[in-house]
């Protein structure tokens, strides 16, 4: 009888379950904030939109595919900015870049006068729009140099849902975070695996072979070896509640050095590994256990 | 790339404007707005030349059945003609949100 109760309480949460990854980048957002605190800042009635797309024959969309907005976690004050993978796969152009960027450096501006604003990043993206070059590139520059100036105030938090991932110029802003959240179904990486394969053959890394990928930079592997927080299923609740976890965790005195200040320990870590080895994911867990020097 | 243009008679004013879908492959992006001048205007942003007979079509026979004075946007990466009048569809219900 009991085994029955705990499994339909199990099948029932199944079915409440709402899926993280299935919502667009506007739908992420809201599901976020609470309830009814949702202002978006330059929504698609704006029309900031790519000057540059058009020129190349490409549609643009009216928001650029980043959504900014303000509204409470818990009350208190946040900045999201969320990535919409489904238009030119989540690419940083400069106007979409330029979002993200302007939105933390207020936020910052607020921070550094004592009003608190805590930033999200929703992150679903393949990295710099290469149609509009070197422009993404100088935006990614400026998100970067954001957030390691906000997070001396306050934890930049970050999601990797899937099923995009993050990658590029965008993956090292997600390794700047404070805290990062990833899903299964999350990859991190800087190359993604069509590059390194058209790059350097087949025989290096097939990338139409899933299982190997995600080994090496899925979401599971990437919380093992320590570059990810909380390793989550698709769920919008549970994430949206880690989010809160995250950014009410301790102030800036107290928590340990960001990840990307912790030079030694990386370079201890990297002397782990002979680069004459065959090195897959699995003995990579092994020699870094959750990023801790053996 | 190509723009097209159209413009349909209304009979009523709208109360909001109302945004739907995404310029992601084989779909469309909506951007509706009530009309400042009584008429529905209706611009499309496609990724396809040469269907200006079936966007044409689709939107005669959307706009037989909403009657309301909007100004329209559409951002379409491929989208199906069924998959624009969803996305309509969806747009005239977020007007009732």
């Amino acid at each position: 009888m009991n085994t029955d109760a705990a499994a339909r309480a199990e099948y029932r949460r199944f079915l409440e379950r709402r899926s993280f990854i299935e919502m667009n980048a506007r739908e992420r957002v809201r599901a976020v904030l609470d309830p009814g605190t949702f202002r978006e800042m330059l929504g698609p009635f704006d029309r900031i939109k790519s000057p540059w797309l058009p020129l190349q024959g490409i549609v643009a969309q009216a928001d650029d595919g980043v959504v900014l907005a303000r509204g409470t976690l818990d009350g208190k004050l946040a900045l999201i900015a969320a990535i919409e993978s489904a238009y030119q796969g989540g690419s940083m152009g400069e106007v979409s870049g330029a979002k993200i960027a302007g939105a933390l450096e207020l936020a910052l501006d607020d921070c550094e006068q004592g009003r608190i604003i805590l930033p999200v990043l929703l992150l679903e993206t393949g990295g710099v729009r290469l149609q509009e070059a070197n422009l993404g590139l100088a935006a990614i520059a400026e998100i970067h140099a954001a957030i390691i100036a906000l997070r001396r105030h306050v934890p930049v938090v970050g999601v990797i849902a899937g099923m995009v991932g993050c990658f590029g110029g965008m993956s090292l802003a997600a390794a700047l975070c404070t805290h990062l959240i990833v899903t299964p179904q999350a990859r991190l990486g800087m190359n993604g695996p069509e590059v390194i394969e058209q790059e350097a053959g087949i025989e290096e890394l097939d990338a139409t072979d899933r299982a190997l990928i995600w080994s090496l930079i899925g979401g599971e592997q990437r919380h093992a070896v320590g570059f990810a927080d909380d390793l989550l299923e698709d769920d919008a609740d549970a994430i949206a509640a880690a989010i809160r976890k995250a950014v009410c965790a301790v102030p800036a005195s107290g928590r340990a050095p960001a990840r990307s200040m912790q030079v030694e320990r990386y370079v201890e870590l990297l002397r782990t590994i002979d680069p004459n080895q065959p090195l897959d994911g699995e003995s990579l867990r092994r020699l870094w256990k959750r990023g801790s020097p053996p | 790339m190509e723009t097209i243009q159209y413009d349909y008679p209304a009979l009523h004013s709208v109360p909001q404007r109302v945004h739907v879908g995404v310029v992601g492959s084989g779909d469309l992006e909506v951007l509706l707005e009530p009309s400042p001048d009584g008429r529905t205007h209706v611009v499309v942003n496609t990724s396809v030349d040469g269907f200006e007979a079936t966007w044409k079509n689709v939107l005669d026979r959307f706009f037989a059945r909403f009657q309301g004075a909007v100004s329209i946007e559409i951002n379409d990466f491929g989208a199906t003609p069924g998959t624009v009048m969803l996305r309509l569809a969806q747009a005239a219900e977020g007007l009732r949100a």
